[in-house]
């Protein structure tokens, strides 16, 4: 591509008639060469990906058509196996099987396959990129107008571009609706939402009892929404209050000290609160419970909760500390000069003007406590259970979405479509509150601007 | 700032050449005309405000009298929301702000540290520039003060001092059908009507006003400036203005300030008839400001 | 209202209340305080309580063994040949050694105990000693290898405090190994003693204060019982058909009532046991597991105590003695570990082999290079979190190379080029979502399509990667927009002015000077990104990868993943080795954010 950029920019040159000259030319030669490596680059690589994600899928169906008879006939699963002790024996790995004759053949016509494959590749994207140069080289002259024509693909790869995020939401809702769509085949949708009962250990036969499990996810939603309760009423009134003594009462230098410090914990990852809720807190809160008498479990909803509060607590505080710094400096003054207190007035004037933002915030922080997975998935319970006694062991939306999915899985089973349906419910009820609380943040904001 | 301290004290006299040209970039060293009344209910000397390393105000001196409305005319930038803003302590509020001088209210030092700025915001009520109603319903914000210094034992005293501050504020009878609306959802005039009765409801004894009408058209201004002069019977009232003519209907006596200076002050008519100092008779015959 | 006395009362009425409300003022500054000081010590404690599980695991110990590297055993052949040398059974020698050095164990047990001291990885130090010097077959080395988990945690002083105390008076020990007996010419063991009944008094409260538990709750069975019985007395009026339950859970409760008379009859007994056992002084006693060990050196061997005496012991020795002479005044002492055998992982013989090593010096802690070069493992002492660092490196890699370009140009895009429609508002509004949706949907995202919709490989850096890129995208691109935002309309009104086309407009003048907020905003999403777990967890990045990872198509795992299977481990090393994986993060996310934040304070700019 380089090259082409060279070739590009010494024919705008040449072909306006050296360098004395240049001016005669529509953009600067610097685009020219551009164009010409765009032309080189861009089709050679679009057929190179393509290639490259294709290239697997066509080998092995072709590899497959060398494999006698009999092995072709085998259950799809065994035929993989068999891949891939080809695959590796190609690789030159050990394999878990014997070796016999007919496999080590295929191994060498898979090697075989593979290198014929690279070599194509080879030949085709050079021929492209030279191809593409010659097509732009005979392009160039000083009428072209290479700066229009190299802004619009650029144009184009913008838009490509922001549209991600676009494919990225059609993507998240297709795959977990196209999903959960087969499991409301196999499981009504009204015995999901609100089933009380929630055990979706399918058995290996069909014949077993309780073969079918159950799939009732109010449990689930419970489990949740008691974590969720605990961490906000953890997370509110200390996020809130430090973030109106940070911006009401705090000294400069104390306040350039505890903010960071604070906002630490949103930092850390979630992973590590998930550590410290099921090898500290959680035990910590069990022998408190065990001396003074009350039987909490090592997975008790509040160890995993009050965790999920202390990662909260930034969150709301910085929040917060947004909306009480936009009420404007004119309504705290108006207080003051009636000879309000400044805490009268924080209460009474301030909290109420930042009321709305506030509220978004603590809604943003529900939606996150809400899909949170990490905390509750090391420290929270695995069977469901419905209960609203925060010293239990409950169980939440996200940890089954992890357990079922996690290890080995048959793509079709219900358990594992199970997952998705809950991803979904997850999705809309996070996406509907995400969309209320920015609605009123914003709303707020406008308010004072 | 070397500048001899007893100068401006209680000197009515002008100290120095009030011919001399170029004024403007000149210091201005004291203040012109009596800056004593008879009767003052507050009573500033030397006053110097800082905020951080800028010299807001200085050397200050200035009586407001009982039952009088005092205006406070002057370019902007000269001082005169600093200075009104000295006289509850609103100062206070803002970070790097220092405050010198002899402020008394009723003989007594604001500045004193044993003086509590809760009375004192009780007895001297600030009304501001742009109207700023509380978000809440215009019953809400009349009743906020009353309620947050336990004035009223009963609802029915709280209705009375809600409904008779907004009377005085002549705004009973626009509002009477809607207390319970909000009160930012008022036109800017009513806004700031219901700004000052929510002052008057706490029955200060004085009243500051920064700018009250500056952003109100001459209908609402006229309300104001009648409410002004009703008031007058009962408050001491220190008003600053940008308008002449209104410092001329409201006041009885106008003091004229430049460059956080006191240049010069007097009774009202004097001042826009015969001012004695140069600067003052530039701005009020529009030459600058 | 405003009238003159009126206003005495008002200020009077203000003065009086002013008290009360200074007193709530100072009670809502003390709240705010106290909400900050409560953030400050959860941010102390979470750090705390992970520093000081973690920092062990930077020091490993390590144990020297006098190894016999026979030739008979590793190359009989004498060929010298790698592979042959390769193959040999090196745990054999390890264990060879072991029996040497403690030629006293001999039980079947006993030995697997033993062998259970060096590391199981032990012989591939010796593997690899010998690959590289092949000189050294058939000679005999000191060999230092890494000990076992619970001998590293023990030697870091994590499964029982050891007191030490001289003993006093003369003591003759009955024999040298076996089971013997150790009388003292003073009261030695006297305090001993009464620990051991101070213990049984306290055991005794304890079985007391159960019983005290069961006889309320007799009580309450007493009390629904009784109203059962009239439960059921209504019911035979009213409703016949419930009766039949009503029986079954009265039943219930009596049997229950029995059930809790008899334990509490035992409970009863027990108690009074060990209350006589505890009041009558002198005696002999027995000691039990859930006590501290008490172990007696003496003549260069250990004794633990089984039953003890105001003035002898009797026990078993766990290191043989010298000799059964007797030892003087102040030539044996007595060991105390605080923790109960119950309790720990490592048992007493176990402990005195590990304080045998100690003496003799051979045993040391060094720094722990295999925590960081190592892949994953299912021992302790031989797991790293090198495999780990990699993928998160390879996938970090990969999401940064697709989430930079793409993310700046959608901002730039979007802020500088998009018609103001109803697309890009559908675009901003999504993207604004997209930040708030939790992470684990994106890895039901990368399931559904990456693996099985496109046959992506699980557990691979690259799928990872580009997950944690659709998932840092809407981050990058607000952070940009932002900076892009800041630049003042002035630039680009200039550049235009001068006849630039928008695009060089954009990349020649407005770029440059969005970039430092650009790239603040990459970093805090890279952080993001190198936290995340739930969504890797969904395409099989929780893969158990021993290996070092060599590309981004290879299985492996990244940090927080491993934080998170290490967590899970029972293992008690492990709890030191997840809390430093944990340190390693954070110092990455640390320096990453303060990263950041220096950008934005030293590119800040007020136009
Ligand atoms: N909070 C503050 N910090 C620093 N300087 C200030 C502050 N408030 C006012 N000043 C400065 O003090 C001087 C006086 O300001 P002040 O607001 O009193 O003027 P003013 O006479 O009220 O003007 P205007 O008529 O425009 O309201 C000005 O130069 C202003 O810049
Ligand atoms: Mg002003």
């Amino acid at each position: 591509m380089a090259l082409a950029y060279q070739l590009g920019l010494k024919r705008s040159v040449a072909s306006a008639g050296g360098h004395a000259s240049i001016r005669h030319l529509h953009s600067l030669p610097s685009y020219y060469g551009a164009y010409a490596a765009l032309w080189c680059g861009l089709p050679a690589l679009l057929v190179l990906g393509f290639w490259t994600a294709f290239e697997g899928n066509i080998v092995t169906s072709v590899l497959i058509g060398y494999l006698p008879e009999a092995v072709q006939q085998t259950d799809p699963q065994r035929l993989n196996l068999i891949l891939n002790d080809i695959k590796n024996l190609a690789g030159g790995n050990i394999v878990s099987a014997n070796v016999d004759p007919a496999m080590q053949q295929a191994a060498a016509s898979y090697q075989d396959l593979l290198s014929i494959s690279a070599a194509a590749k080879t030949v085709v994207v050079l021929a492209l990129g030279i191809l593409g140069t010659l097509w732009a080289w005979k392009r160039i002259s000083p009428k072209f107008r290479a700066r229009n024509a190299v802004e619009k693909t650029v144009n184009i790869f913008l838009i490509v571009c922001s549209s991600i995020a676009i494919l990225t939401t059609l993507g998240i809702v297709l795959s977990v609706l196209f999903e959960s769509i087969r499991f409301f085949g196999k499981v009504p949708f009204m015995d999901f939402v609100f089933g009380l009962e929630w055990s979706p250990q399918t058995s290996i036969r069909a014949d077993q009892v309780g073969s079918t499990g159950a799939f009732g996810a109010i449990p689930l939603f419970a489990g949740t929404l008691l974590i969720a309760l605990i961490a906000m009423i953890v997370a509110v009134p200390i996020g809130l209050m430090s973030a109106i003594f940070m911006a009401e009462y705090a000294g400069p230098k104390f306040r350039a000290v505890a903010k960071p410090v604070l906002e630490v914990l949103a930092g850390v990852p979630t992973v590590v609160y998930g550590f410290f809720a099921a090898l500290t807190v959680a035990p910590l809160f069990r022998d408190l419970g065990d001396a003074m008498g009350l039987a909490v479990s090592s997975e008790s909803a509040l160890a995993a909760g009050a965790v999920m509060g202390i990662m909260i607590i930034p969150f709301i505080s910085s929040l917060s500390d947004d909306v009480i710094n936009a009420v404007p400096q004119s309504m705290r003054d108006g207080s003051y000069a009636l000879g309000a207190t400044k805490s009268e007035t924080v209460r009474r004037v301030i909290i109420p003007a930042a009321l709305p933002g506030i509220v978004g915030g603590i809604l943003l922080a529900v939606s996150r406590a809400i899909g949170e997975t990490m905390i509750v998935v090391m420290a929270a319970g695995l069977s469901a259970n419905l209960t609203a006694n925060p010293l239990e062991a409950v169980t939440t939306v996200t940890v089954q979405i992890v357990t079922l999915l996690v290890g080995d899985q048959e793509f079709d089973s219900a358990k594992t479509l199970a997952a998705f349906a809950l991803g979904l419910m997850l999705f809309v009820v996070t996406l509907v509150l995400n969309i209320i609380a920015l609605r009123v943040v914003r709303k707020y904001r406008e308010q004072y601007e | 700032m070397e500048q001899t301290m007893n100068m401006s004290k209680t000197t009515a006299e002008p100290a120095f050449d009030v011919n001399s040209s170029a004024l403007a970039d000149r210091r201005v060293d004291g203040t012109v005309g009596k800056i004593r009344v008879d009767n003052p209910r507050m009573s500033t000397t030397d006053v110097d405000v800082y905020y951080g390393d800028k010299h807001a105000i200085q050397n200050v001196s200035l009586d407001i009298g009982q039952n009088e409305v005092v205006a406070m005319i002057g370019p902007s930038g000269c001082g005169k929301s600093t200075f009104l803003r000295c006289l509850n302590r609103m100062n206070d509020t803002v970070a790097g702000c220092k405050v010198t001088g002899t402020l008394l209210l009723d003989k007594e030092d604001i500045y004193d540290p044993k003086i509590d700025v809760v009375p004192l915001r009780v007895r001297v009520g600030m009304v501001f520039q742009k109207p700023n109603p509380f978000p809440k319903s215009i019953y809400e914000n009349v009743a906020y003060g009353p309620r947050i210094h336990g004035l009223i034992t009963s609802n029915a005293d709280l209705d009375e001092i809600v409904e008779t501050s907004l009377k005085k504020a002549g705004l009973w009878e626009e509002v009477k059908d809607r207390m319970d609306q909000p009160g930012t959802g008022l036109s800017g005039g009513q806004q700031q009507r219901l700004c000052i009765a929510r002052t008057i409801a706490v029955s200060p004894e004085v009243i500051l006003m920064d700018e009250p009408c500056s952003a109100l058209d001459p209908i609402a201004t006229a309300k104001i400036e009648e409410l002004i002069d009703e008031l007058r019977e009962q408050f001491t009232i220190a008003i600053v203005t940008h308008s002449m003519q209104q410092a001329a209907r409201v006041s009885q006596r106008t003091a004229y300030f430049h460059l956080g200076k006191l240049v010069e002050v007097g009774e009202t008519n004097q001042i826009f008839t015969a001012p004695k100092h140069k600067l003052t008779e530039d701005y009020i015959t529009g030459r600058f400001g | 209202m405003a009238d003159s006395p009126q206003k005495l009362r008002t200020i009077d009425i203000v003065e009086r209340n002013l008290k009360k409300r200074y007193h709530a003022e100072r009670r809502f500054r003390l709240f705010g305080l106290l909400a900050v000081v409560t953030g400050l010590m959860f941010v102390s404690a979470l750090f705390f309580d992970i520093i000081n599980k973690g920092h062990g695991a930077f020091l490993q110990t390590f144990i020297q063994l006098d190894v016999e590297l026979t030739a008979a055993d590793i190359d009989p052949q004498g060929s010298r040949d790698p592979e042959v040398l390769r193959k040999a059974d090196y745990m054999g020698l390890v264990k060879q050694s072991m029996r040497e050095m403690y030629p006293e164990v001999t039980g079947r047990s006993g030995r697997r105990d033993l062998y259970a001291i060096p590391s199981s990885g032990a012989n591939l130090y010796l593997r690899d000693l010998v690959l590289s010097n092949p000189e050294l077959v058939g000679t005999r080395q000191q060999i230092w290898v890494p000990a076992d988990d619970d001998i590293d945690v023990f030697n870091k002083g994590g499964s029982t405090d050891i007191e030490t105390e001289t003993g006093r008076g003369i003591a003759s020990p009955s024999g040298a190994s076996g089971e013997i007996s150790v009388m003292t010419t003073t009261n030695s063991f006297t305090p001993i003693l009464a620990e051991v009944k101070e213990n049984l008094a306290a055991q005794a409260a304890e079985l007391q204060r159960d019983m005290k538990r069961l006889e309320s709750s007799l009580v309450s069975l007493d009390a629904s019982i009784v109203e059962m019985d009239q439960q059921i007395e209504q019911a035979q009026n009213t409703n016949p058909g419930h009766l039949q339950d009503l029986q079954n859970a009265r039943e219930d409760q009596v049997n229950q009532r029995e059930l809790n008379r008899a334990e509490i009859e035992r409970l009863s007994a027990r108690a009074e046991d060990k209350l006589k056992r505890a009041d009558t002084p002198g005696g002999e006693e027995k000691l039990s597991s859930d006590l501290p060990s008490y172990l007696l050196k003496i003549n260069g061997g250990l004794v633990k105590v089984d039953r003890v005496s105001n003035v002898g012991i009797f026990g078993r020795v766990l290191l043989p003695l010298d000799s059964a002479n007797e030892a003087g005044d102040g030539n044996w002492q007595l060991l105390t570990l605080e923790t109960p055998e119950d309790d720990r992982r490592m048992k007493d013989q176990m402990i005195a082999w590990g304080l045998k090593l100690q003496d003799q010096g051979r045993m040391e802690k060094r720094f722990n290079t295999t925590f960081f070069t190592a892949g994953d493992s299912r021992e302790p002492e031989l797991a790293g979190i090198g495999g780990a660092f990699i993928g998160s490196m390879l996938t970090l890699a990969v999401t940064l190379l697709l989430s930079f370009p793409i993310g700046v140009a959608a901002a730039v895009y979007l802020e500088e080029f998009a018609p103001k429609n109803r697309w890009t508002d559908i675009i901003e509004v999504n993207i604004n979502n997209l930040a708030a949706v939790p992470s684990i949907v994106f890895g039901l995202l990368g399931l559904a399509v990456f693996i099985n919709f496109f046959g992506m490989p699980r557990s691979a850096p690259l799928v990872g990667g580009v997950v944690l890129t659709l998932m840092t995208l809407p981050t990058i691109i607000i952070a940009s927009r932002a900076a892009l935002k800041s630049v003042p309309p002035s630039i680009r009104e200039a550049a235009l002015g001068v006849g630039a086309s928008p695009l060089q407009t954009v990349t020649h003048h407005v770029l440059p000077l969005a970039m430092p907020g650009m790239l603040t905003g990459t970093i805090i999403g890279m952080a993001q990104a190198l936290g995340e777990t739930a969504p890797l967890l969904m395409i099989g990045m929780v893969a158990f990868v021993v290996d070092l990872p060599g590309g981004v198509f290879d299985p492996s795992t990244v940090l927080p993943v491993q934080i998170y299977l290490w967590a899970d481990s029972p293992e008690r090393a492990f709890v030191e080795k997840t809390s430093a994986a944990i340190m390693v993060l954070l110092a990455f996310l640390i320096t990453m954010n303060a990263l950041a934040v220096y950008l934005r304070k030293k590119f800040e700019r007020r136009w």
